[in-house]
């Protein structure tokens, strides 16, 4: 069983639903990417979303990408966000570890010696904003091959059809983006990301991860009641651009430990 | 040449183009290939369309011989196909029109654009006050300085210019931006995309909306000259003038055809906009897979050049195809070359190009002088200069 099935099916005994933070990689610094996730297993994460830096992050709103352009000045890319994984597995070899990229990085150094890293660093699952399962067949099949899952994105906008396609290839769990936008927008409308939710879950045993418009423990509790884990992004990455450097990792450590507490 | 069919049903140009964006945007293309696929041959839809360019672009633009250009460079005959001419100043009205009536019959209020140089931004908002639709331009922030004449010219039509501050703040980062407002509005909204690049079917589309261009110069050609040019030369940024003149070349065999890219500050020193003549590796971006201007990591690296419209990383995917097979060439002309010609075309012909179309002007005089007098170019005059007074004055340190 994989990591993240496994932590899927134990909290699903002790009825409860998981917590995903997400953090870009070398934002604010290498140093603190690694205490940050440290932090945020003690605080009660369940699984982890990495950011790998890109210079075009276009399904990202303005938070992200600028916690994009900050890794970037650090010279941390896709290399450097599989070394500090590697760092990371040193001491936690438990929390599910999931990547979430677009796919010119990936090319750029190869799939091959992505695999590769994938494997050293030993990465959980995958999630590549640009590749729509009709440009990714091969690219699935190879990570299915090293047993990472493929995690793919389902839209308000994605009809029956298209799930039921996109599922064939899934693997981990299914990632909702539960409103039309981008990382970070606000506003998101329970009902409806309920009912799509629903939708979804009729189709597939796979578990459903909400994302995109989460941002405090009210509207994570709500999600939660329906879906099987919660991604948490541009609210994190706000408080790593606001904070001092004294209270990045206390802030971090309270607003993690607030949704879990929700969830 | 004569079974070129490309793209392939998914928009796949060889092993570029595609549909390479997030699943919040995969219902927006299917929905657009479809109505495209709808509308592309329907005979109302193209009488509409050819009706609007007639009338309110102005066309069919004219074929002119530059004598007194070609006497003094003393080579090869120089033909201009006058797309400057067109209402608004540029080719990339054509496909404006286009996209904006296909808008319009997908009953979407609103339009959003990318513009580098602004010609696109100023087209858009242009057929949207035409049409009366609601027009939000996205503009770097950087090339808003640049181009201020256009984006003055935009807001007199009506249209909402957003600057963008995000990346390197020029035409990438306001490709990036447009695309992150068509995700959130995705129900009422059309994006009508600028250039030959994006997810299939953009890259197609407006293709064959600019592909007018060439097939007015093949009749023009033939009743003016008597015969088909030995070279036709356009400007390539993402490439969608030279893409519409090339089109329709595609199967004359004895035509070469060459795109002429921004090399900047010359290719060697790394700042320039031109990745197919250095050869730049394969990348992703903006929802293809085309050369692209990268480090190693793959991350997309700022690009030089004097003109705003040919400052972009990346370039349509269907010239990426066409150098691979061999059927276009494509070359580079530096910031003083071009700017060397656009003088000299305003004081010869009394024409003042775009800085964009200046580098195609530059390689023209180039290749004329080693082609021989019994030979013809044909030059995509793409744009005209008027928007570029300001960037020429400040390089000669003259306040206008």
């Amino acid at each position: 069983m994989s990591r993240i099935e496994q932590v899927f099916k134990d909290l699903k005994k002790q009825n409860k639903k998981a917590l995903i933070p997400f953090i870009t990689a070398g934002d604010p610094s290498v140093d603190l990417t690694l205490k940050i996730l440290h932090q945020m297993v003690k605080s009660g994460a369940d699984m982890i979303e990495i950011g790998i830096p890109f210079s075009d992050p276009m399904a990202d709103g303005p938070v992200i990408q600028r916690a994009s352009e900050r890794a970037l000045a650090n010279n941390v890319g896709i290399k450097k966000t599989f070394e500090i994984v590697k760092d990371f597995r040193s001491t936690n070899k438990t929390t599910p570890i999931i990547l979430m990229g677009y796919a010119n990085p990936i090319e750029a150094i190869g799939l091959d010696q992505f695999l590769t890293l994938c494997k050293d660093s030993d990465i959980d699952g995958v999630i590549t904003v640009d590749y729509p399962p009709e440009e990714s067949e091969n690219y699935v099949k190879k990570l299915k091959e090293i047993n990472v899952d493929a995690i793919f994105l389902l839209a308000p906008t994605t009809e029956k059809q298209r799930i039921e396609k996109i599922i064939k290839q899934a693997s981990g769990f299914l990632y909702y983006v539960s409103l039309k936008g981008v990382t970070g927008a606000q506003n998101i409308d329970i009902d409806q990301v309920k009912g799509r939710v629903h939708e979804i879950k009729e189709l597939t045993n796979l578990p459903v991860a909400v994302g995109f418009g989460v941002r405090d423990p009210e509207t994570a509790k709500k999600v939660a009641e329906f879906s099987d884990a919660v991604v948490i992004g541009s609210r994190i990455i706000q408080e790593v651009e606001s904070s001092s450097e004294d209270n990045l990792i206390p802030n971090i450590a309270s607003i993690v430990e607030s949704i879990k507490e929700a969830i | 040449m004569q079974n070129y069919n490309f793209p392939d049903i998914d928009g796949h140009f060889g092993p570029y183009g595609g549909t390479f964006v997030a699943e919040t945007l995969i219902e927006a293309l299917d929905e657009l290939k479809e109505m495209y696929a709808k509308y592309r041959d329907d005979k109302d839809f193209l009488a509409e369309f050819n009706h609007d360019l007639k009338h309110f672009v102005g066309r069919p633009s004219p074929i002119y011989f530059a004598e007194r250009l070609t006497n003094k460079i003393g080579g090869a005959k120089i033909y201009f196909k006058r797309e400057d001419l067109n209402h608004t100043g540029a080719h990339k009205v054509n496909n404006t029109v286009g996209q904006a009536l296909l808008a319009k019959k997908m009953g979407k209020p609103r339009v959003i654009a990318e513009t580098g140089a602004g010609q696109h931004g100023v087209a858009t908002a242009t057929i949207a006050a035409r049409l009366g639709l609601e027009c939000v331009v996205y503009m770097g922030a950087e090339d808003v300085k640049r181009q201020s004449p256009n984006v003055y010219r935009m807001k007199l039509l009506g249209a909402t210019v957003i600057p963008v501050e995000s990346g390197s703040k020029t035409l990438k980062d306001a490709l990036n931006e447009a695309l992150r407002d068509w995700v959130t509005n995705v129900s009422n909204t059309f994006y009508i995309i600028g250039t030959v690049a994006g997810p299939h079917p953009y890259p197609m589309m407006v293709r064959d909306f600019n592909s007018v261009v060439g097939k007015e110069a093949i009749t023009q050609m033939d009743e003016l000259v008597g015969s088909q040019p030995d070279a036709v030369v356009a400007c390539v940024g993402g490439g969608s003038n030279a893409m519409g003149i090339f089109y329709p070349y595609i199967s004359f065999k004895d035509t070469r055809l060459i795109g002429v890219e921004a090399a900047g500050d010359g290719i060697e020193t790394g700042r320039h906009a031109a990745p197919l003549t250095a050869n730049s590796p394969i990348g992703v971006l903006h929802g293809n897979r085309t050369y692209m201007m990268q480090n190693e990591e793959g991350q997309i690296i700022e690009t030089h050049s004097v003109s705003a419209g040919l400052d972009y990383p990346g370039v349509g995917p269907e010239h990426s195809w066409l150098k691979d097979i061999g059927r276009a060439e494509y070359v580079a002309i530096k910031d003083d070359e071009a700017l060397a010609a656009f003088h000299n075309l305003c004081r010869t012909e009394g024409i003042i190009p775009a800085l964009e179309t200046s580098h195609a002007i530059a390689y023209a005089e180039k290749l004329a002088k080693e082609m021989g007098p019994d030979k013809t170019i044909l030059v995509n005059l793409s744009g005209r200069g008027d928007k570029d007074i300001n960037t020429v004055a400040g390089i000669a340190g003259i306040k206008i």
